[in-house]
């Protein structure tokens, strides 16, 4: 009766989660429609100016993501569109959507903005948040993706400008919405999350008072591209401000408001606008940031709180915020607060609110069409061992839905929910999409260059400003050009067509093309001459918009000058222009998990399911590892021993998975998609393997403290000393003191070990539970409860739990004082120091690196972190990916991190690693290095200083040289910079291109 | 010697193309206006520009030289390319000095792809440099030689 499978995914939701999911679902054969409520994909992280901890900038590391879904041949987009019903089972879902009109024919609009300049009519622009203004007729914002325009109607006053204007003849005033209906084999929900509405929180005068704004909007004031470039002003008057006030937890946390979860990323991005506003302001800023617990949980979190108090003098108050008041001559603000339990007012010229998320808008509706069930505070439902599962089979769940959290956390899970949506249609992977055929490619290694130049006007964006007959007529001067002329749209369908007719007519072996940025068309371009049989890298393009004729717009004849400077100096490197071939290398379809842990047990079940073979290779005796010290969980919901036991039966039975027990991975040779391991058993039985990637799940371990007495008196255990003794029944205390952050946060180790806080909480909450009259104590620095954690925290102090509050400068004491522990520490609250005589002391000992992960980093040549933790391509867009191609992480070796999060990480990592197993050959970029070995000096210079590894030496004629492994480099050319034999060739970017590019730029043209 | 019109000094930008050639894209999206002296080129990696690309530069008749990479530390897009990069314009600056060239010629930027106005202002600031320190002494040399 099981209906046929679909390999297709539709993934709701066009943020960084849903981007994520799409692109790895579509790299490894499936088809993908990605829709999105808004105009856009992007969401919001396409609004914030910098992310933390990198400080790096958000559209930089974004937007190649964005053009990569938008260009992906397996990606439909689907913009404006929501889900309306749905019938089937996982597998084969047939789902109907409503698609909203834009008013414009998406397939002719080529986003050249034309009709936004002219269009007379302004509009609240809802990206900036409201601080500016936008015209009827829009995008979202620059970088958009798609970058179609659309028709605010409710603006619109249909006076027909845009229409008359429009070269493209993109404008249909009288467009109807849409019905669509398709056919997929599982679901990810992307949704994200609703920004809460500040206006609730009416004691702090958001909407009243106008210097009070939410971080979103102080977002888009931070960012160089939002309503003040960037620079920091008060809404009230212009002025800069001198003094701004954070105020955290607004909308989270807040029983009464009935959003008691914690939002788990404000803590970090309040601290981060406050340091990038102290960057953006040339006046002294003093910033102070309201808090209740700091939550710098993640990775490295904690250093840049130490920064932002040290470095860049961010100054942090605990206290909740009482309200906020407004001096209304000034506009300046009063924060009225309580610290020392004492009453306090301080004033400020601006005020920034950092809500929370809010589950999305209309969730109930879209659940109640897909049938998921929504926890109490209406975000997804989901448990710890089944993270991205929803309540119904084949609709999986990633990024802010499932529950508050930050951006890496949102990629990982994205790729998670991406493994396990393929894991439905393993079966049907590749049969809903169509690899492209070229034409044979043209030999033109014997051919003098005859070069084509095609000159674009870009409606009147270039035209309008640059003279661009002009241009054309220059070009055609040009040495080896034999073809030049102008087009209305380069970019068009039928420009394409021209440009393919015009290679056969006039034998072109390269192409050049003036007209916008290579960033988004390149690719584009280099397709066209690829189907007109031309090798992609004959293909040349400048910028004569952007770079021209848009930052020169009242000056045509310089403008046209520098178009012609630009035309004549890409001709001179197109002439130079060699064909490239992309490499191709084989794929062994086998995966090496390290460390037999829930983490790499999952990334091993996972690769299995897809339908690849794996070998599992762990240290001790038993699968299990940190897991198997885990005897219950907070939230209850899954029994972690009958999840483990289940899962090492799912992986000893799967035939696909080859286990290794009390073994090492002693060798790695090789790189992406062609390893050769070795692995070494304990009783010395070796073996030999091939394998196309490997997955690093080595772990964390638990710090033995040296502090509190640990190991001189029994009455002294750790947390997970305390779960054995609950769970074995031992457990008799009467009063239990907790200490947290054992090993944490010291100068040691200066970052936080993330779990502790939810662990203390676990176990005072089963003490409770089964020992009611037992009187607990947490000690803590700040209770990191976050997102629905909280939950757990609130129900602990409800109980009767304690929570004390101690800093550095006074830690808690404890003395064996004739047989009998005595526990001296500060109560803040009373302001007195307290004793109590505890009969058990549980430290809540930090989680540390992995001893072993040095040598298996030094294996793999991949980077650790300062702390010993393996250190991940990108801190925020490649969670559990290496720089190494071919190399992942995931779990405890990356971070301590609860079950959940391990298992979507491990889940993330399986998808990635499919990208690569599902092709069998790898088409890499073309653009590598390349040596001349008669010049090459064996100097190991370039060796040493590639990022990737790419290089090794290779003995020839009894001396070393240098050999470039295409497969792993990225085409940066700094070896061929540095080489100082110059022996190494650089694809696309020789040196003898390049300065060609140059000279012809500068050759003082006669007019 | 030169007549007596305007001096406009020829500038060179070699940007990388992640972050800095996409600032530059954002200024003329944004429609930031700034004055035509530059010219761009284009390459993956502010670590592809070699030192003596910027002295050919002159050489061909640059009065200026503008290197524009991802910000420091972790912006590039291939590790560590913009500290490569700080070390060579560094090091190629103490030589310019040497040979008697203002070693303000060249300069050294981290723009973001979110920063086309520093772009737009950093292309301004360097034309009215350089137009105080007139056309660049090794033109002259060249034409001299
Ligand atoms: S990619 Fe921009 S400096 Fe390396």
């Amino acid at each position: 009766m099981a209906s046929k499978k679909i390999g297709a995914v539709l993934v709701v939701g066009g943020g960084v989660a849903g981007i994520q999911a799409s692109l790895d679902l579509a790299d490894s054969g499936f088809k993908v429609y990605l829709i999105d409520q808004g105009p856009s994909i992007g969401g919001v992280m396409a609004q914030l100016d910098k992310t933390f901890p990198t400080n790096d900038c958000s559209m930089c590391i974004l937007s190649p993501k964005l053009v990569a879904t938008g260009r992906h041949p397996n990606i439909t987009i689907l913009t404006n569109t929501e889900i309306t019903g749905l019938n089937g089972e996982a597998g084969n879902f047939e789902v109907k959507l409503r698609k909203k009109s834009r008013y414009i024919i998406e397939d002719k609009c080529n986003g050249c903005g034309l009709c936004a300049q002219k269009c007379p009519i302004e509009a609240v622009d809802t990206f900036n948040e409201g601080l500016d203004n936008r015209s009827a007729i829009y995008v979202e914002y620059p970088q958009a993706v798609p970058l179609k325009f659309m028709i605010d109607r409710e603006k619109c006053i249909g006076c027909g400008t845009c229409q008359e204007i429009c070269k493209a003849n993109a404008i249909e005033y009288d467009q109807k919405d849409s019905e669509v209906a398709l056919k997929v084999g599982s679901i990810i929900l992307a949704p994200g999350f609703e920004p809460f509405d500040a206006r609730l929180k009416s004691e702090y005068g958001y909407g009243r008072f106008p210097n009070v704004m939410t971080s979103i909007e102080f977002e888009r004031i931070l960012s160089a591209s939002g309503p003040y470039g960037g620079l920091v002003l008060r809404l009230s008057d212009g002025e800069i401000p001198k003094k701004i006030a954070f105020i955290q937890c607004v909308g989270s946390r807040d029983f009464q408001l009935g959003n008691n979860y914690c939002s788990a990323a404000c803590c970090m991005y309040g601290m981060k606008e406050a340091v990038i506003a102290k960057e953006h302001t040339p006046t002294k800023l003093d910033a102070k940031i309201f808090y209740m617990d700091m939550r710098s949980y993640g990775k490295e979190f904690d250093a840049y709180y130490e920064r932002a108090q040290g470095e860049w003098g961010i100054q942090f108050v605990r206290s909740r915020v009482a309200g906020v008041t407004e001096d209304p001559k000034t506009n300046n603000l009063f924060v009225h607060y309580v610290e020392d339990e004492t009453p306090k007012t301080e004033e400020f010229d601006m005020v920034v609110l950092s809500i929370g998320m809010q589950p999305p808008k209309n969730i109930e509706t879209l659940a109640k069409n897909l049938g998921i069930k929504l926890n109490n505070y209406k975000f997804c439902e989901t448990a710890t061992f089944s993270p991205m599962e929803t309540s119904k089979p084949g609709i999986f769940v990633c990024g802010a839905f499932s529950a508050p959290k930050d951006i890496p956390e949102s990629v990982a899970q994205a790729s998670g929910a991406a493994a396990k949506a393929m894991s439905v249609i393993a079966s049907e992977r590749g049969t809903q999409v169509t690899a492209k055929e070229y034409p044979p490619e043209r030999d033109v290694s014997r051919e003098e260059p005859r070069i084509g130049v095609f000159v674009c006007h870009c409606g009147i964006n270039i035209g309008g400003v640059v003279k661009v007959p002009e241009v054309v007529e220059y070009a055609k001067t040009l040495p080896n050009v034999v073809y030049a002329d102008a087009n209305v749209y380069t970019c068009s369908q039928d420009t394409q067509k021209l440009i393919r007719e015009k290679i056969q007519q006039h034998k072109l072996n390269r192409v050049v093309v003036a007209s916008c940025t290579p960033r988004t068309h390149e690719p584009l371009f280099k397709e066209t001459v690829q189907e007109a049989g031309l090798n992609p890298y004959l293909f040349e393009m400048t910028n004569i918009r952007d770079q021209c004729s848009w930052v020169h717009m009242h000056e045509p004849e310089k403008a046209t000058e520098k178009a012609k400077d630009l035309v004549r100096s890409i001709v001179a490197k197109a002439k130079l222009l060699k064909p490239l071939k992309k490499p191709l290398i084989n794929v062994t379809p086998v995966g090496l998990v390290i460390g037999g842990g829930v983490s790499g047990m999952t990334a091993a079940l996972e690769l299995a399911k897809q339908g690849f073979e794996v070998h599992l290779v762990e240290k001790e005796k038993e699968l299990g590892g940190h897991l198997r010290t885990i005897r219950y969980l907070l939230e209850k919901d899954d029994d972690p021993k009958e999840e483990l036991n289940a899962l090492i039966k799912a992986v000893t039975e799967n035939d696909k998975i080859h286990v290794y027990l009390g073994a090492e991975v002693v060798d790695v040779y090789g790189f992406v998609g062609n390893f050769k391991s070795k692995i070494r058993q304990q009783n010395g039985r070796e073996t030999e393997i091939e394998h196309g990637i490997v997955i690093v799940a080595t772990g964390a371990v638990e710090y033995k403290p040296t502090e509190y007495l640990y190991g001189k008196d029994p009455r002294i255990v750790t947390q997970h000393d305390l779960e054995e003794q609950i769970a074995e029944g031992a457990f008799k205390a009467k009063n239990v003191l907790m200490i947290q952050c054992v090993g944490a946060r010291t100068n040691e180790r200066p970052n936080c070990a993330r779990i502790c806080c939810g662990q203390a909480i676990k176990n005072a909450l089963k003490i409770k539970e089964i020992s009611p009259e037992t009187e607990v104590y947490i000690l803590y620095k700040d209770m990191r409860a976050y997102g629905f954690k909280e939950d757990y925290y609130r129900e602990a102090a409800t109980q009767g739990v304690m929570f004390v509050n101690y800093e550095d400068e006074r830690k808690p004491q404890l003395a064996n004082d004739n047989g009998g522990l005595k526990m001296t520490f500060w109560e803040p609250v009373i302001k007195e120091e307290i004793e109590i005589e505890p009969d058990l002391v549980v430290l809540s000992a930090a989680t540390i690196p992995n001893p072993d992960n040095k040598r298996v980093a030094e294996m793999l040549k991949v980077p650790l972190t300062k702390d010993g933790f393996f250190l991940e391509a990108h801190m925020k867009l490649r969670p559990v990916d290496f720089a190494t191609d071919g190399v992942f992480l995931c779990g405890m070796a990356h971070w301590p991190k609860y079950i959940d999060e391990s298992i979507a990480q491990a889940c993330a990592a399986a998808a990635r690693a499919t990208t690569i197993l599902s092709k069998p050959t790898l088409e890499m970029e073309g653009i590598v290095a390349n040596v001349n070995e008669d010049l090459c000096s064996g100097c190991r210079i370039c060796e040493y200083l590639c990022p990737y590894n790419a290089i090794e030496m290779k003995e020839k004629d009894g001396k070393p040289i240098a050999h470039v492994i295409e497969a792993l480099c990225k085409g940066c050319g700094a070896c061929g910079t540095a080489c100082p034999t110059k022996a190494i060739i650089m694809g696309h970017f020789t040196t003898e291109e390049i300065l060609a590019q140059v000279k012809a730029a500068l050759i003082e043209v006669k007019t | 010697m030169n007549a007596k019109t305007e001096f406009e000094p020829k500038i060179i930008g070699f940007l990388c193309n992640w972050c800095s050639y996409a600032g530059a894209d954002l200024a003329g999206v944004s429609r930031i206006q700034y004055p035509s002296n530059i010219r761009i080129i284009r390459v993956m990696c502010s670590g592809r520009i070699d030192p003596t690309f910027i002295l050919e530069a002159l050489k061909d008749g640059a009065d200026g030289v503008l290197v524009a990479g991802c910000h420091l530390p972790s912006d590039c897009h291939y590790i560590s390319g913009n500290f490569k990069t700080l070390r060579r314009v560094t090091l190629l600056k103490k030589v310019l000095q040497d040979f008697g060239i203002e070693p303000k010629r060249v300069r050294l930027e981290w723009i973001s792809a979110s920063e086309g106005d520093k772009f737009a202002a950093v292309v301004r600031d360097m034309v009215e440099e350089i137009k105080k320190l007139g056309p660049s002494p090794l033109k002259n040399m060249e034409v001299k030689a």
